[in-house]
C-alpha cells in the first residue's frame, strides 16, 4: 500500500473542495465530506491543509474527524467489506460472519489489509432485512451468509 | 433604559436586568449555587457556560424539569428554589456519576484540597460512590512545563475554553465521541509536539487535576540539601502580592517580607530578587527602544517599530508559532529570570569564586511557561542551565508546608544585596502595562534628558484588553499598545501587521491581568477580582519604594560601571540578549 502524499493535485482538490464551501468554517464537515469522497479517506496532512484553508485550529478539525465514525484516517480497500449488525441481522448470526471475515483478512473492524485490496467496517441496517444476515462488498449485497462461505467469496475477490 | 426582571430566589424578590442568569442574580442577592464547569473571568469576556455538568440545577416552579442555572436567563415572575432537597439530590447524582469514572487517588493528587470535584463531593456530603463500570484511560502527557492526566477529565473544557477563545492558541479541542471523548491535542499528538505555547491558563482553568505543572519541587530540596551546591533564589514580581492567598490571607496581601524569611528558613543561600533583574532589562529594552525610534525618526528604513517586549515566555512561544515573520520585530531582551541567571552565573559566581555548575539558580515565578523557558537551549552554557529550576508560586507554597512554616505569623526578612535591591518600575512588572510603564519612566529621562514630574502613567494602566495611549516625550507623541491575553494580542498584532495603526512600543502579556493572573499563580477557580486585587497591591509595592526608576537602582549602576559596561553595549549583548527561533511549522491551522 503506498504512503498518501500531499502533492500538488491533492493540494488542489483540497482547495477546491474548501473554495466550493465557501472556505467557512462553519462549513468545516462539509469540507470534510467532500475531501474524503475525493481521496477516499483524511490523513493528518489532509487535516493540517484543511485547518490551513478554513483558518481554524487543527485540534478542531480532528475532533470532528474522531467524533464521526463515517470520517475515517486510514484508507479504505479496493474491496470495502461492510458485514451488517442491524437487528435482524444480528439475530441470524452476523458477528460469527464478522469473526470469520476477520479471521480470514487478518484485520479488525475499521483495518484495510496490507495489500489494501480489502477494507473491513460494520454498518447498522442496509434495508435488506429479509436477506440477513447481509454483507456488502463495495456495492454489491451478499445475503443469507453463512461463515463457510466467507474464504470463497474473498478468494473470488483477490483473485479478479 | 434597561429592561428589568421581577422574580423570586428562595423566598427573596430581586429584580434583575434583563439577559441575567439565575446563576448570576443568585449571587448577586448572596445565595451561592455550586458550579464545576463554569468559568467566567468578569470583565475579561471570557465565560465557559456549556450547560453540561449538571451541578448548578435549580428548582423552578411551573417547570417540569431542573434547570442548569449558569446558562438559563432568569424571566419575569419566575419563584426559584436553589436548594430543595430534590435539587441537592440531583446534584448529588451528578457527582456521584462523575465520580463513577474518576480515579479516587485524591490522597495523593497534585490538586488534593483545591479540587472542585472534591470540595462538590465533600459539600453534597457523598459517603459512597454507588455506580461502579468501565473507567476512562488514558497515558500520561508530561512536557517540560504541563502535565495532562486525562483520566481525572471531567470534560467540563473550561480548558478548551482558555485555550480557544482567551489565547486563541487551539491546540486543545474536545475528541472522539461517547465515552471515549476527552479533550486533547490533534491526533492525540503530545502537547509539546503541537501548538501549545505553554502560557498554563488550562492549568489554571482546571477545576480537578487532570491538567497541572510539572512539580519541581524535589528537585530544588535536593539540590538544598547538597553541601557542596550553593542554592540561590530569585523571586518574580508578581509572586509577593499572591502567595499569601496560599495561607488564607486575603487576595492582594503584600507579603514580601514573610516570603523571603520563609526562603531563608527553607535554607537557601542567598535570597535574590527577579525584581533586580527586571530593572537591568528596562535598562537594556528601554535602550534598544530608544535606539530604534532614534534610528526611525532619523529615516533608516531598516528599523522596524513598534518594538515588543519579551519578557514574558508563553509570548515569545506565541509569536514564534504564530508571527515568524515578526521574529527581528521584538525586543532582544532576555526576561528578566533569565537575565538574573546569566548574571548570577557570570558576574556573581565569578565574584564569590564559585563555579557555575556548584551554584544551583532556582526561580520563584507566577508561571508555568518559566519552566519550559529555563529548559530552551539557548540558556545553557555546556549543558548548564543559567536558571535551573523555575518553581511556581504553588509549589512555593507547597515547600513552605513541607518544613510547617507558620507564613502568616513570620517576621519580615530583607533580600540580600547586590541582587536583591530594585525599584518600583521592577514591582509593577507584574502588572499588565506595567513593563512598559518602567520602561516609559527611564526612556522618558533619557531621551528628554529631564526629570519625570510624575513617575505614575496612569493612561497605561488598568485591565482593559487592548489599550493604546500616547506618551508625551518632551513635545515627542510615543504611540504604546499594550495587551494581555493571548486573544487581545492577536488583535493588537494583527492591526499592527495590516498596517491600521502604528505604535512604537507595544507591550504584551500572555496571562490575563498580566503575571498577577499567571498560570502559576494560586488558584483564583474563576474568580478574578483576586487577580485585580493581586494588581492594586502591584501599584502599592510600586508606590512605597523609596527609587521608582530602573536607571537610578544604585547596584545597577554599579553593575554596569564594574562589569558590564554600557547598556545594549557587546558585553551587555551577549549575555543579556537573546534571538528567537520560527516554530510556525507546528501551526497549521491559525
Amino acid at each position: 500500500m503506498c504512503k498518501f502524499e500531499l502533492n500538488d493535485t491533492n493540494k488542489q482538490i483540497i482547495i477546491d473542495v474548501c473554495k466550493a464551501n465557501g472556505n467557512s468554517a462553519g462549513n468545516v464537515i462539509h469540507v470534510l465530506h467532500g475531501v474524503q469522497g475525493k481521496l477516499g479517506y483524511l490523513p493528518a496532512e489532509v487535516q493540517e491543509f484543511i485547518a490551513k484553508q478554513l483558518n481554524i485550529p487543527v485540534s478542531k478539525v480532528y475532533g470532528i474527524v474522531s467524533f464521526y465514525s463515517f470520517f475515517t484516517m486510514t484508507p479504505k480497500g479496493k474491496y470495502p467489506i461492510d458485514v451488517c449488525l442491524g437487528t435482524a441481522c444480528h439475530v441470524r448470526g452476523s458477528d460469527k460472519l464478522l469473526e470469520e471475515f476477520r479471521r480470514q483478512l487478518g484485520i479488525g473492524e475499521g483495518q484495510t489489509t496490507e495489500d489494501g485490496l480489502f477494507s473491513l467496517s460494520t454498518l447498522r441496517c442496509v434495508g435488506a432485512c429479509s436477506l440477513a444476515p447481509v454483507a456488502m462488498i463495495g456495492e454489491k449485497v451478499y445475503g443469507r451468509l453463512t461463515p463457510n462461505q466467507v474464504a470463497g467469496i474473498i478468494a473470488e475477490y483477490r483473485d479478479k | 433604559m434597561e429592561t428589568m426582571i421581577a422574580l423570586t430566589i428562595d423566598g427573596h424578590f430581586l429584580q434583575v436586568p434583563k439577559g441575567t442568569t439565575i446563576l448570576e442574580a443568585a449571587k448577586s442577592i448572596g445565595i451561592a449555587i455550586p458550579t464545576l464547569c463554569h468559568y467566567k473571568l468578569e470583565g475579561q469576556g471570557i465565560e465557559n457556560k456549556p450547560g453540561s455538568c449538571r451541578v448548578c440545577v435549580v428548582e423552578v416552579e411551573g417547570s417540569k424539569n431542573l434547570v442548569p442555572s449558569c446558562y438559563t436567563e432568569c424571566k419575569e415572575g419566575m419563584v426559584i428554589h436553589t436548594h430543595t432537597l430534590r435539587v441537592i439530590m440531583a446534584r448529588r447524582t451528578v457527582v456521584d456519576l462523575l465520580l463513577s469514572d474518576h480515579p479516587s487517588d485524591c490522597l495523593v493528587c497534585p490538586q488534593a484540597g483545591k479540587c472542585e470535584l472534591q470540595k462538590l463531593a465533600l459539600d453534597l456530603g457523598l459517603r459512597e460512590i454507588t455506580y461502579s463500570g468501565s473507567k476512562s484511560v488514558y497515558k500520561k502527557d508530561i512536557s517540560a512545563a504541563i502535565i495532562r492526566d486525562m483520566n481525572k477529565c471531567i470534560m467540563c473544557r473550561r480548558c478548551e475554553t482558555v485555550c480557544n477563545q482567551m489565547q486563541t492558541v487551539g491546540a486543545l479541542s474536545a475528541i472522539n465521541r461517547g465515552f471515549e471523548a476527552v479533550v486533547g491535542t490533534a491526533f492525540e499528538q503530545k502537547l509539546e509536539d503541537s501548538t501549545c505555547v505553554m502560557c498554563g491558563q488550562c492549568v489554571q482553568a482546571c477545576p480537578v487535576g487532570a491538567l497541572s505543572e510539572v512539580d519541581n519541587t524535589r528537585d530544588v530540596m535536593k539540590a538544598l540539601n547538597n553541601p557542596k551546591k550553593t542554592v540561590i533564589v530569585q523571586t518574580a514580581p508578581a509572586v509577593r502580592v499572591a502567595l499569601g492567598e496560599e495561607f488564607g490571607m486575603e487576595p492582594g496581601s503584600r507579603v514580601t517580607g514573610k516570603m523571603v524569611t520563609a526562603l531563608r528558613q527553607l535554607g537557601f543561600n542567598y535570597v535574590f530578587d527577579t525584581d533586580f533583574a527586571a530593572d537591568l532589562t528596562i535598562m537594556e529594552e528601554g535602550t534598544e527602544m530608544l535606539d530604534r525610534i532614534a534610528r526611525y525618526q532619523a529615516g533608516d528604513k531598516s528599523v522596524r517599530l513598534p518594538i515588543m517586549t519579551s519578557c514574558c515566555p508563553g509570548w515569545v512561544n506565541f509569536f514564534e508559532t504564530y508571527y515568524p515573520e515578526m521574529l527581528d520585530v521584538p525586543s532582544t531582551a532576555k526576561s528578566p529570570m533569565m537575565m538574573f541567571g546569566a548574571i548570577a552565573k557570570n558576574y556573581w559566581a565569578e565574584k564569590l569564586g564559585i563555579s557555575r555548575e556548584d551554584l544551583v539558580v532556582v526561580a520563584i515565578m507566577p508561571c508555568v511557561a518559566k519552566k519550559y523557558e529555563c529548559k530552551r537551549d539557548e540558556f545553557q552554557v555546556n549543558g548548564n542551565p543559567d536558571v535551573d529550576i523555575s518553581l511556581t508560586t504553588r509549589e512555593l507554597a507547597d515547600m513552605i508546608r513541607y518544613l510547617g512554616i507558620k507564613f502568616d505569623q513570620l517576621p519580615n526578612g530583607e533580600f540580600d544585596r547586590p541582587l536583591g535591591e530594585s525599584t518600583g518600575a521592577a514591582a509593577i512588572f507584574g502588572a499588565t502595562g506595567g513593563v512598559i510603564e518602567a520602561a516609559t519612566r527611564t526612556a522618558y529621562e533619557l531621551y528628554t534628558k529631564k526629570a519625570l514630574g510624575k513617575v505614575d502613567f496612569q493612561q497605561l494602566r488598568g485591565l482593559t484588553g487592548v489599550r493604546e495611549a500616547t506618551v508625551d516625550f518632551d513635545g515627542t507623541p510615543i504611540r504604546i499598545g499594550i495587551a494581555h491575553g493571548l486573544g487581545n494580542a492577536r488583535k493588537l498584532l494583527d492591526k499592527v501587521r495590516k498596517g491600521e495603526e502604528f505604535f512604537h512600543a507595544i507591550e504584551i502579556m500572555a496571562c490575563p491581568g498580566g503575571c498577577v493572573g499567571g498560570a502559576g499563580q494560586p488558584y483564583h477557580h474563576g474568580d478574578f477580582s483576586k487577580v485585580e486585587k493581586r494588581l492594586n497591591a502591584i501599584y502599592e509595592e510600586d508606590s512605597s519604594m523609596p527609587i521608582r526608576k530602573s536607571h537610578e537602582n544604585p547596584y545597577i549602576k554599579q553593575l554596569y560601571k564594574e562589569y558590564l559596561g554600557e547598556p545594549c553595549g557587546e558585553k551587555a549583548h551577549h549575555l543579556l540578549h537573546t534571538h528567537y527561533f520560527d516554530k510556525s511549522k507546528k501551526n497549521y491551522g491559525l
